[in-house]
């Protein structure tokens, strides 16, 4: 056969290109600049079959005479080698396509199913692909529209009445779900998510892509998410400032890769339409089975039986709600993706559940299920009371006139208090996220929470049971045979995507891809969220429950990864419902809508801007028929229009305070900018001091907002670095905006020695980020930056390295002056730390003289600014705790023994700021860990072992981009319970 | 501050346990092992591999810890728990720069896993220049690192020839076969115990190289692919799924800058440190005597390389400069200035391919990976460059694809070069 082809080389004028993405085969046929016949469709991952399906159903063309082939994409790659037909990189081959028939093209934009590709061609090529973080586009948009419970044409239709955009985050798909949803709960209009979705895409697409180079000129836009998405080219036209003209949306837009592998499969060896068919169907036993599989799920039938068996005992009564009459009390579980409504009798029975996706809109559902309930109700039964729980809690609290809302987490402990009296470890997997927390002595002791990127969980599995075509239920039952899952790891969700795509590469059946979902579910909760090495570290009464535990397939995983049994309550689902319902057991006269004021009920959201103050919250306004209006996305009560008598101390508000109002003067040398971010919320004081004693007018760019994000987003070449380093970029163009040229941000390896700690480093972003703003940063080079490497051991360490810097910025500056100027720097430093310490003291006896709790927020100096904290100090102090930072108090104990290395200054800080709360009956310390922060894998450990040793509860808070604050609501709310528990 | 309540290495233990290595470098290390040998150190460098390594690493490492710590991690605890050794007879050597990333802190990461894993009394001697830790049994002096200068200038000729003769040779593996009959011998030769001859060292040079280039090759057109980077996932087929060999297959020269040169770049920082900041003044002067010793020798190595009709290596006081204008010398955590310098120095030697390779979410490389990317290719606009990021959830087929992107481009780049010469 080999020597038939090389006999018909070159002879060939067709050319069949094959684009095999993540979810979809393109199949052109070309010859010379004439396309004969194009196709594409969902593969469903049946890569092999799919493709040989494409190419019988062009056998006429194909027969009548030789023409060549290649294969391009992620999912062709594998097939191409089994198959031993010719690859091409996709973006190479877009590159080359339009390249030669678009020559005028700047820019191109592709977006794929799980890819998107930025290729510049004026100027230099370059292409570049998203990373291993950067979230899929196609695969992003159709799981937000599973979101908005709409097909994706509906949601483009949607978008395009948007009449304002909300912030979503634009890291990765988990990140802006947990964006979305709260915002559908709060109700806010699905067009303008849908378009803010579609911003996201856009954001993503420049930061995770440009890096740092400007998308200008002509651009095309290409790939399927683009050629479907009216709306989404719309958001990237309107942001990149484009036109019909400039911003190009051609044709061919599906198909350019297939296009382009026509191309270069027109330079190989010609074949024929047998031949083809031929590799293709010997191609099926070599693709090789490369992840390694894992024992399956259950040996036999009969361990299947007995397991159902045995979780078929812990089931609550039930009684028919026509039969009863008495009193009943309701429990409403509004949740991120489901809502969950339970009504039970004076005994505990239930009377009425219900279990729902909420589509988007909780409170016209709510409303529906209780008028339900109150006609099923009549006259015979009685609800004495009524609460609410879940993402939802307030929203629904206000609509219905409900008796009392509380946190998930208790509202969970209750339930589970139900079944196993003696629980001491709580497993709740939902839809969105994963809480866990373990009992002790009567109270919950410790809380996880899954962190925004690895809440893989309920919805993620539903949303790859419907790409396979799928329900869960049977998705799952699939799984229960799978005889030897497929070992996906336990990370995100994105990875998922690609891992799993790479078994169905691999040839894994879906059984074999649901129990390993299942079983990467369960890992990804064991030992990324709990942590734990074993069963012994959970506990000996274990309950598992939340709607992913329904999932047969998910529970026999995590009784097998533990090697112990657990229950699961057959209510699994209800269970936060049902808690609530228990809770409201302590009423016995209702505030709940009647039925006539349930028929009666209307509700309309509006969005809005608040006003209040400089963060400009986007506000959502809820107004319901009775007058009763909510409103949510606000940081503070301000624009409630409640006038609090704020006097509780927040060292957060008051360092804002004292480096916002640092005294500035016209100087003879002329103005010099700060960028207030990073390292600088630490020195400001002492660069300011400094500069001003030199004659300088001193200016700092001011607290940061999205806006200053997204002024310096640009500019950001890696995207996985953590937010308060991104935001610098925005600071910089803060400073260049007012007309400041001259920048100071000096590299820094070493940062003040306290003395208290081994070393005394900066962690490496802090230390050399001056580096990477100078090398991409176009901006900058009009500008003089100054960033010295520099020493703050000593003042004689600091002039003799500063000096150098200073005079090549102004040769009349003289040693003498700067030794003079470095002494006034040390003494303002040592004035702002002293006043800082006073107001830590001062902070604590307040709290001490009125009863209050103090809590440490432990992270990093520039922790402080508003955009990075998204006001969490704020919620703490409206929660009742005086709020101080960890350099506030870390003064007040002597340096600690550590097992890790204590090498960096602002870390050993939060050592000692534990140890603190160690020796502090009232003080709490939460710790603030920025996303991407690596030298926080060390030190939350750290800071766990000695609240642990101490007896100290540990809590986290991990935070980016996300605005939300729901879910550092739950948290800080289950803390203040279980003090409340604790004290008894 | 850090508690001492770690288990010193004891004399008496030094005796009796068995010290394991972990992989990064398998030849060097081997190399290096040897030499410990020669002092009576009871040492054995693990050569183990597979999906266990990383599930115990995941398993008893903090998930977002870097990638290499969790693959080192794992390689210990699989060995302490494989039964294959007494764990109250083993001991565990990490090394420690002492550095600002949070490399350093590799070292506790493993010793709470092993308290997790319940073998708290495995003593883990840190191996540190800076002396970070005190262990009895175990200490280093002149005479061990001297010895353990050659095992890695012997160890980067290793490499070098490997990599200059594995794409044409006629015979698959036989460079390798050979390098491994080589680092026996060397091993056997270092681990004599004879005091270190540098007249034979330079003789081995020689006909080391003359065996390599007695190999039977044929022409074939390859595309030079350097690649750089955080040093674990740069070096070790476990931490970046065979990139070498990937690239070999897809028919590229791999050049990799050797391990001396991370040894320079740390002695170079103690330079920096005084230069920029006047501190260290003390050991100033001995430091740099190490300096030129090294820089000496580098260049003794490329010159026999040359001679013996290969590629050389560019000299590191010629690498110290090339950054000059791209980063400050003085960015010194995790590899620092010196990753942006090779780029720059592969780049000059003609390798304008590059995989610049990281964990995910390495934080020096945010600086000087990444961050130096744009004004590398603004300046240097033939300079193909790709950045790829190893994780334990990472998949070789997204790394592979992009990859393959850079290599179309280096071929078409390599092709336009040909056409324009004619």
């Amino acid at each position: 056969m080999a020597k038939e082809i090389s006999e018909m080389n070159s002879q060939a004028r067709r050319a069949l290109g094959v684009d095999i993405g993540s979810t979809t085969v393109k199949v052109v046929l070309t010859e010379g600049d004439r396309v004969l016949y194009s196709r594409y469709e969902r593969h469903l991952s049946q890569v092999r079959q799919k493709t040989l399906e494409l190419v019988r159903g062009i056998e006429e063309l194909l027969r009548e005479e030789p023409f060549t082939v290649a294969l391009s994409g992620s999912a062709g790659l594998g097939l191409s080698e089994a198959a031993g037909l010719p690859f091409v990189q996709e973006v190479y081959a877009t590159g080359e396509f339009v390249k030669k028939y678009e020559p005028d093209t700047s820019v191109v934009i592709e977006l794929g199913g799980e890819d998107a590709k930025v290729i510049f061609l004026a100027g230099g090529t370059d292409e570049r692909m998203n990373g291993s973080c950067a979230g899929g586009t196609g695969a992003f948009i159709d799981q937000m529209a599973v979101l908005l419970n709409m097909t994706v044409d509906e949601m483009d239709e949607e978008s395009l009445k948007a009449t304002q955009l909300y912030p979503i985050a634009s890291r990765c798909g988990v990140f802006a779900k947990s964006d979305v949803q709260p915002l559908l709960n709060q109700g806010a209009s699905k067009a303008d998510v849908a378009a803010s979705i579609y911003q996201a895409v856009v954001n993503q697409t420049i930061t995770g892509l440009a890096q740092g180079r400007r998308i200008t000129g002509k651009v095309m836009f290409l790939g399927g998410p683009l050629h479907y998405c009216k709306g989404l080219v719309k958001r990237f036209r309107e942001t990149l400032g484009l036109d019909g003209q400039s911003g190009v949306l051609p044709e061919f837009a599906l198909y350019a890769v297939a296009l382009g592998t026509a191309m270069y499969a027109s330079h190989g060896e010609a074949t024929t339409f047998d031949a083809l068919v031929k590799r293709l169907e010997e191609s099926a036993g070599k693709l090789s089975s490369g992840r390694d599989r894992l024992p399956p799920l259950f040996a036999s039938e009969e361990e299947l039986d007995a397991f159902r068996r045995r979780h078929a005992k812990a089931t609550v009564g039930q009684k028919d709600i026509t039969d009863y009459a008495g009193k009943a009390w309701l429990g409403i579980d509004c949740g991120s993706t489901t809502t969950k409504l339970v009504l039970i009798s004076e005994d505990k029975e239930i009377l009425y559940t219900y279990y729902r996706s909420n589509q988007g809109n909780p409170v016209s559902l709510v409303r529906d299920e209780l008028i339900a309930i109150r006609r099923a109700c009549g006259d015979r039964i009685t609800v004495a009371g009524c609460a609410v729980t879940g993402y939802g809690e307030e929203l629904i609290k206000h609509a219905f006139h409900v008796d009392a809302g509380l946190v998930e987490t208790i509202a969970h402990y209750t339930a589970a208090k139900h079944f196993r009296p003696d629980v001491d470890f709580i497993l709740d997997i939902g839809g969105q996220d994963i809480k866990c927390f373990k009992i002790r002595s009567g109270a919950i002791d410790s809380i996880m929470l899954n962190e925004a990127c690895s809440s893989g969980c309920g919805s993620f599995i539903e949303t790859f049971a419907r790409s396979m075509g799928y329900s869960v239920e049977n998705f799952a039952r699939e799984g229960l045979l799978g005889k030897a899952p497929v070992n996906l790891g336990s990370r995100c969700t994105v990875f998922m995507n690609s891992s799993v795509k790479q078994s169905q590469k691999d040839g894994a059946t879906v059984a074999d891809i649901s129990a390993g979902l299942s079983v990467s579910v369960v890992k990804n909760a064991i030992y990324k969220v709990i942590r734990a090495n074993s069963a012994r570290d959970l506990g000996t009464s274990i309950v598992v429950q939340g709607g992913t535990f329904l999932n047969d397939a998910v529970l026999r995983a995590f009784e097998k990864e533990l090697g112990a049994e657990v229950v699961r309550p057959s209510i699994a689902g209800v269970m936060g419902a049902y808690g609530a319902a228990l809770y409201a057991m302590r009423f016995e006269k209702s505030t709940l809508l009647s039925l006539s004021e349930l028929e009666n009920f209307s509700h309309t959201s509006q969005s809005a801007v608040c006003n209040g103050c400089a963060n400009h919250c986007r506000l959502t306004v809820n107004r319901f028929g009775d007058g009763e209006k909510y409103i949510s996305g606000n940081q503070c009560q301000r624009g409630l229009g409640i006038k609090t008598a704020d006097e509780t101390p927040n060292l957060f508000a008051w360092k804002r305070d004292y480096l916002t109002h640092l005294p500035s003067e016209a100087g003879k040398r002329g103005k010099i900018g700060l960028p207030l971010a990073l390292g600088m919320y630490e020195l400001a004081p002492l660069w300011h001091a400094l500069f001003t004693s030199l004659g300088f007018e001193v200016v700092l760019s001011g607290l940061s907002n999205r806006k200053t994000y997204e002024a310096g987003q640009f500019s950001i070449p890696s995207d996985t670095a953590c937010y308060p380093a991104k935001i610098m970029h925005g600071h910089i163009e803060t400073l260049l905006k007012n007309g400041i040229d001259t920048i100071f941000y000096p590299c820094l390896t070493y940062n003040v020695d306290e003395k208290a700690s081994d070393n005394h480093y900066n962690c490496p972003v802090v230390a050399y980020y001056a580096e990477l703003l100078q090398a991409n940063m176009d901006d900058l080079r009009s500008a003089r930056f100054i960033y010295p490497y520099l020493s703050i051991d000593s003042r004689a360490a600091l002039t003799r390295t500063l000096l150098p810097a200073l005079s090549e910025l102004d040769s009349t500056i003289r040693r003498a002056e700067v030794r003079r100027a470095v002494d006034r720097a040390f003494e303002a430093y040592d004035a702002y730390l002293d006043a800082l310490h006073t107001a830590g003291k001062n902070a604590i006896e307040w709290a001490r003289a009125n009863g209050k709790r103090v809590m440490i927020l432990a992270g990093r100096p520039y922790h402080v600014d508003p955009e990075i904290s998204h006001g969490i100090d704020k919620l703490a102090a409206s929660l009742g705790f005086a709020v101080v930072t960890e350099d506030s108090v870390a003064n007040l104990v002597p340096a600690r023994k550590t097992k890790v290395l204590d090498q960096w200054t602002f870390h050993a800080r939060m050592y000692r700021a534990a140890e603190f709360a160690v020796q502090n009956p009232d003080v709490e310390l939460v710790q603030l860990v920025s996303f991407g922060c690596g030298v926080d894998a060390i030190t939350t450990d750290e800071i766990r072992d000695i609240l642990d040793a101490g007896g100290k509860l540990y809590t986290q808070i991990k935070i980016d981009e996300i605005t939300n604050l729901g879910a550092v609501r739950i948290r800080l709310r289950s803390l203040v319970g279980a003090l409340d528990e604790r004290k008894g | 501050m850090q508690e001492h309540s770690y288990i010193p290495f004891t004399e008496e233990m030094k005796k009796e346990y068995t010290i394991l290595v972990p992989t990064m470098l398998p030849r060097h290390f081997e190399l290096i092992v040897s030499v410990l040998r020669t002092y009576g150190y009871k040492a054995e460098q693990l050569r183990t591999s597979g999906q266990k390594i990383v599930d115990m690493g995941l398993r008893y490492v903090h998930n977002d810890a870097c990638y290499p710590a969790v693959l080192v991690i794992g390689q210990f605890l699989e060995a302490i728990t494989s039964g294959r050794y007494d764990p109250k007879k083993t001991a565990l050597v990490l090394f420690q720069t002492g550095g600002g990333c949070r490399a350093s802190n590799y070292i506790s990461l493993l010793r709470k896993a092993l308290a997790r894993a319940g073998y708290p009394y495995v003593p883990v001697i840190s191996f540190s220049l800076a002396g970070l830790e005190n262990h009895p049994g175990f200490k280093l002096g002149l005479a061990e690192y001297h010895s353990m200068a050659y095992a890695v200038l012997y160890g980067d000729l290793l490499l070098t020839l490997v990599n200059q003769v594995k794409p044409y040779e006629t015979e698959r593996g036989s460079a390798e076969a050979l390098a491994e009959a080589w680092t026996a011998r060397l091993g056997k030769a270092l681990g004599a115990g004879r005091k270190i001859d540098y007249k034979k060292v330079k003789e081995t040079y020689r006909e080391m190289i003359a065996d390599f280039a007695a190999i039977p090759k044929r022409e074939k057109e390859t595309v030079k692919v350097g690649v750089v980077g955080e040093i674990f996932v740069k070096y070790s087929p476990l931490g970046n799924n065979n990139l070498e060999q990937f690239l070999v297959d897809e028919g590229a020269e791999v050049v990799v800058p050797g391990l001396l040169d991370f040894c320079l770049y740390c002695v170079y920082n103690n330079l920096m440190d005084f230069r920029l900041y006047g501190r260290g003044a003390l050991k100033y002067p001995l430091v740099k005597l190490a300096y030129s010793f090294l820089c000496g020798k580098k260049r003794d190595l490329s010159d026999a390389l040359v001679e013996g009709g290969f590629t050389g290596m560019t000299p590191f006081e010629h690498t110290t400069t090339l950054a000059d204008g791209y980063i400050g010398c003085g960015t010194k955590m995790g590899e620092g200035w010196l990753l942006t310098a090779e780029m720059l120095e592969l780049a000059e030697s003609g390798v304008k391919n590059i995989v610049c390779t990281q964990p995910f979410g390495c934080l020096p490389n945010h600086i000087c990976g990444k961050g130096m990317m744009k004004p590398i290719k603004e300046r240097n606009p033939d300079v193909n460059v790709v950045a790829i990021d190893y994780d334990p959830g990472a998949t070789k087929v997204n790394q592979e694809n992009r990859l393959k992107l850079m290599l179309a481009n280096a071929r078409d780049n390599l092709h336009a070069a040909e056409t324009a010469q004619g």
